[in-house]
């Protein structure tokens, strides 16, 4: 029987990071969120949620442990299948502003393998209980990004990358991310119908917060993969990013509660070998 | 291009720029801005024809001019950029001034790139690779010389006027009245039903205008959210504005001027051919809005204009007329080109009425009283009563 007890406060970046643009319109069914499913992975240092997203890509939300009041995981590592839009929905039963002077207070129980998760909500004195039906966990795709495999790593102040990120030109397909220990050091380009455009960190810059680049390396990301990764910058403080010898993708974002205590996002993703060469 | 390698290179401050595109936006169905060197002149006008702006920056509104490589040959390059690519660059404004130090722009005829560099905080560079097309010299003909009428006044003067009228307003008609009133009124379709349209007046006092020479009478109808993309630009700037126009059917000009920028907005104005058969007479009865569609054809030319109980000019020669509802009828047609301006020798830009615009009467008879027998042969209802009774 694992339980996790926390100041509801801690938890609630996840929604805003997993829930949907109201500004984005899409065709699709209203859903709060993107994803439909996540993993839901605990063991005795950490809880994890993993997001299902499209092949190529891994969004996953990262509370240590330390950050719990009460985290008592008997086992190595408990992993289940759980609705993610359920999950949202019932941790934001009380709404989704935190509203100052009335904290929320958040208990997740899981008994065990076919048990539901339960969530115990409880704010202003009222409480809520919900019970989520979990399913056998599915295999994850596991990117295999080891620190040791890491040539280029950089951690800015999320301040800086939040407009450029709000701004990409989404009618390019791609996101160039380019890092050098040369000019132009870190590099964001887009290649979109208006023609290029580049964005461009130096590394003495106020907002380069560490800077190693052995290697120059240019990798392609496809855009529609990264986008959903932007709400967690707005969030975040700080992100970490890092290329590895593969050219996968890591970032990293640290985001700060009130109380200090810090969860992190991360993100992975696969380079775009598909597409062509744009021009410059 | 010839050998011409070089580009041009100038490096302002970039918000005024940004403010310029956004004005430009307004014009509706734009789709490019011409950029034409050795000035920076950013000018658009849209798919109908009936809207023109041209931004001006002299050299002098740049820190750094210069022309790189051999002199150009006779044919300057002018080059043509997507309206919505350029606004891309100028995207969130309010951060434009706090964050960007520098714009930088080039122009690089060989490889048809119009490059934009941003320089920001903490050293970040955005650059922005703007691909362009040649384009055909894009230029209105107007001569604010030729306009009857002109008014100056302050940006926030106008600005403040225009803000009773409801956003979605297509268009507004400004008229000058007795004692050098000015005013601003909502244009109503001809389709929309006479009681049941809402009409916003205003007027302008003399005094709030730093020049006023208008014709007396004179009245245009133009688009309003054209007007209001240069009112924010006008206000921003901090200039006064200038609108010069003439009679309805030609072309309205807005212009900004200081020693750095001058911008122009040329719109076209509805026209009426028979506006100016008969000065427009007076009654002492307020506002109104704009028969119908069914009025007979062999009416007089005359009009009444609704005017504020207040003398009107001499020389009308005409005592005032009790209430009468009376209108020039509309012909149906369609919106006519206006008429042929001279043209340089290579295209100009030809002003045409706004389209799907019938031309109409701007002209309002008084609203009758309900149960007030009606002095004119063929009355025309204007304002229904609440209980139907005509």
């Amino acid at each position: 029987m694992s339980s996790l007890n926390l100041p509801w406060h801690s938890f609630e970046p996840f929604p805003r990071i997993l829930s949907l643009d109201p500004r984005e319109k899409s065709s699709a069914p209203p859903s709060r969120c993107p994803f439909e499913w996540a993993s839901e992975q605990l063991d005795r240092s950490k809880c994890k949620i993993i997001a299902e997203t499209p092949l190529s890509s891994s969004l996953s939300f990262l509370l240590q442990a330390e950050i719990f009041q009460e985290f008592d995981v008997q086992e190595d590592s408990v992993t289940f299948r759980i609705n993610l839009s359920v999950l949202l929905d019932c941790l934001t039963v009380f709404g989704t502003s935190a509203l100052p002077g009335t904290p929320t207070a958040l208990r997740m129980c899981y008994r065990g393998y076919s048990y539901p998760l339960m969530l115990f909500l409880e704010e202003g004195g009222v409480v809520t209980v919900c019970k989520i039906n979990t399913q056998e966990p599915d295999e994850l795709l596991d990117f295999d990004f080891c620190s040791t495999n890491v040539v280029n790593k950089v951690i800015l102040q999320s301040e800086g990358l939040r407009e450029a990120f709000a701004e990409l030109d989404m009618t390019s397909e791609v996101l160039q991310i380019t890092m050098s220990p040369d000019k132009p050091y870190f590099r964001l380009s887009t290649f979109g119908n208006a023609g290029s455009a580049h964005l461009d960190y130096p590394r003495d810059s106020d907002l380069m917060e560490a800077f190693h680049c052995n290697q120059t390396q240019t990798n392609r990301y496809k855009i529609s993969l990264l986008k959903p990764s932007t709400k967690a910058l707005a969030l975040s403080c700080e992100v970490s990013i890092r290329t590895d010898t593969r050219g996968f993708l890591s970032l990293q974002y640290m985001i700060r509660n009130e109380d200090g205590q810090i969860c992190f996002v991360e993100y992975y993703c696969c380079p775009d070998e598909d597409i062509a060469e744009a021009e410059l | 291009m010839g050998g011409w390698g070089g580009g041009h290179l100038w490096t302002p401050p970039p918000s005024p720029l940004g403010l310029g595109g956004d004005t430009l936006c307004p014009v509706r169905g734009v789709t490019s801005v011409c950029v034409c060197p050795p000035q920076l002149s950013l000018r658009a006008v849209n798919s109908s024809r009936s809207a023109f702006a041209s931004f001006l920056f002299a050299p002098l509104f740049f820190q750094l001019y210069e022309a790189r490589g051999p002199p150009p040959h006779l044919e300057l390059c002018r080059c043509k950029v997507l309206m919505k690519s350029f606004l891309g660059v100028f995207r969130s404004l309010p951060s434009l001034e706090k964050t960007v130090g520098k714009c930088l722009i080039l122009l690089k005829p060989r490889a048809s790139r119009l490059v934009v560099q941003l320089h920001c905080k903490y050293g970040v560079t955005k650059t922005h690779n703007l691909t362009f097309q040649e384009c055909e010299r894009l230029q209105a003909v107007f001569d604010t010389q030729r306009c009857a009428s002109s008014l100056c006044a302050p940006a926030r003067v106008l600005a403040e006027a225009v803000v009773h009228f409801p956003q979605t307003l297509a268009e507004v008609t400004l008229a000058a009245g007795p004692g050098g009133k000015i005013s601003l009124r909502n244009h109503v379709e001809d389709e929309a039903e006479p009681g049941k349209t809402m009409v916003t007046e205003l007027w302008l006092a003399e005094d709030e205008f730093q020049t006023a020479a208008v014709a007396p009478g004179s009245r245009i109808t133009f688009c309003l959210k054209e007007f209001r993309g240069l009112l924010t630009f006008a206000e921003a700037s901090n200039l006064p504005l200038t609108v010069h126009y003439d009679v309805p059917g030609r072309p309205v000009i807005f212009t900004l001027e200081d020693a750095v920028l001058e911008v122009h907005l040329v719109l076209a104005t509805l026209s009426d051919p028979e506006s100016n058969l008969q000065p427009p007479m007076a009654n002492g009865v307020s506002h109104l809005p704009a028969p119908s569609d069914e009025f007979a054809d062999d009416l007089g030319s005359y009009m009444i204009a609704m005017e504020p109980p207040s003398t009107y000019e001499e020389g009308s020669g005409v005592p005032p007329i009790p209430p009468f509802p009376l209108c020039i009828p509309d012909p149906a047609e369609s919106d006519t080109e206006e008429e042929e301006e001279e043209e340089e020798e290579e295209e100009g830009a030809v002003l045409g009425t706004p389209p799907h615009k019938k031309f109409r009467s701007l002209f309002f008879g008084s609203v009758l009283a309900p149960g007030e027998p009606s002095l004119a042969p063929t009355l025309e209802v204007l304002a229904e009563d609440s209980d139907g009774e005509y």
